[in-house]
């Protein structure tokens, strides 16, 4: 994906966009340690919603934000211990 | 009743004390009954921006501590005679203040002006505690960099666990040259970030530097542009609907604006 927005050809992105692109990531991050309150949340509200199609393990739930230098992914786990059946 | 702005940012060194000078000079310049505090305990800065420096007797802790009366710890402004400031403890200790004195001495200023403007020291700590406790509204103030608009993301976060809803921003030092070139991160981009409402923009100005070793707020200067942009924000918080200058919306926000101040509320 051409995150930091590069016009055809060989161009280099503009220091502009690649201080926004750090600064978007490093907010990922902060927002995201600083409230473990909103993953909680999160997960909650995960659950309530999967568990109206599938019996699920709610204690074995994690919900993290797993990152790496690019980028920032929510990974939920969520063991099923039972799929009804429609 | 008056109103008590605080003036913070997180990081230090981006303009807070000199924000602080010049919205307190712009108010007074326009009839306002002002008082600035200095809660930068340590660290007295203001009163330098200000020139007042030769005239501090008593200070922020005598008062809290009851050593003096407030009305004697108050310096009078050479060029306004509504314009007041209440300097910071140069040798005190930090933790001289609380946090609910804070409160009672804003009361009591709120009584007497119809601004209080506080100049917050950097950091998350006590200082910023001390110096947002009796604040009705706040001012974020940033430069065009990761780090100061990082730590102006939780300033805002900080300020809204305190109660200190909806605070506006300033974008300080901004060089629309480098701006133009890509080369510095543009209002759009740090308004979209933060998400919260524009209050102003300041160029980097040499006319800082100049006014600054005079003693002499650069509001109170007519040809430059920070003057300038400080004493739109002056108005603006009046309730006066001023729109960018030329150069602030060089790229193109001047169709949004309308949407970024809705200070007529
Ligand atoms: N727009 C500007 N243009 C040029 N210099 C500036 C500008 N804003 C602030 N400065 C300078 O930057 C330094 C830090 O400003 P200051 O107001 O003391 O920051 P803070 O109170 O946030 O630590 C001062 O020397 C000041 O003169
Ligand atoms: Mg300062």
């Amino acid at each position: 994906m051409d995150i930091f927005g590069k016009a055809a050809g060989k161009q280099e992105p503009s220091s502009k966009s690649i201080a926004k692109e750090r600064l978007r990531l490093v907010l990922v991050h902060d927002r995201a340690s600083i409230s473990p309150q909103l993953l909680e949340n999160l997960k909650e509200d995960l659950l309530k919603v999967i568990s109206s199609y599938m019996e699920i393990d709610e204690l074995g739930t994690e919900v993290t934000l797993n990152s790496n230098e690019s980028s920032v992914a929510l990974i939920a786990s969520i063991p099923v211990i039972k799929i009804n059946r429609i | 009743m008056g109103e008590v702005f605080v003036i913070t940012s997180g990081k230090g060194g981006v303009g807070k004390t000199t924000t602080s000078a010049n919205i307190g000079t712009g108010l007074a310049s326009i009839g306002k009954t002002v008082v600035m505090v200095d809660t930068d305990i340590g660290l007295r800065n203001l009163d330098v921006v200000m020139g007042l420096e030769n005239r501090i007797v008593y200070d922020l802790v005598d008062v809290t501590q009851g050593n003096c009366r407030l009305k004697q710890a108050l310096i009078k402004d050479k060029r306004f005679e509504g314009l007041c400031l209440l300097p910071a403890a140069q040798t005190k200790d930090k933790s001289a203040v609380m946090p609910e004195q804070m409160k009672d001495l804003c009361l009591n200023l709120k009584n007497e002006f119809d601004y209080v403007i506080i100049d917050c020291p950097a950091g998350i700590e006590g200082g910023f505690k001390n110096a947002t406790a009796g604040a009705d509204k706040a001012i974020v103030v940033t430069t065009p960099e990761i780090a100061a608009v990082r730590d102006a993301d939780r300033i805002i976060g900080l300020l809204e666990a305190a109660e200190l809803r909806n605070p506006t921003l300033i974008i300080n030092r901004l060089r629309p040259d480098m701006v133009k070139k890509g080369d510095m991160m543009d209002i759009d981009d740090i308004i979209d970030i933060l998400a919260i409402k524009l209050l102003g923009v300041i160029p980097e100005d040499e006319a800082i530097v100049i006014s600054t070793n005079r003693g002499e707020p650069v509001a109170l200067d007519m040809n430059s542009s920070a003057g300038q942009a400080y004493r739109n924000i002056a108005k603006r918080l009046t309730g006066e609907d001023i729109p960018l200058i030329s150069w602030e919306a060089e790229e193109g926000i001047l169709g949004k604006l309308k949407k970024i101040f809705g200070f007529k509320e």
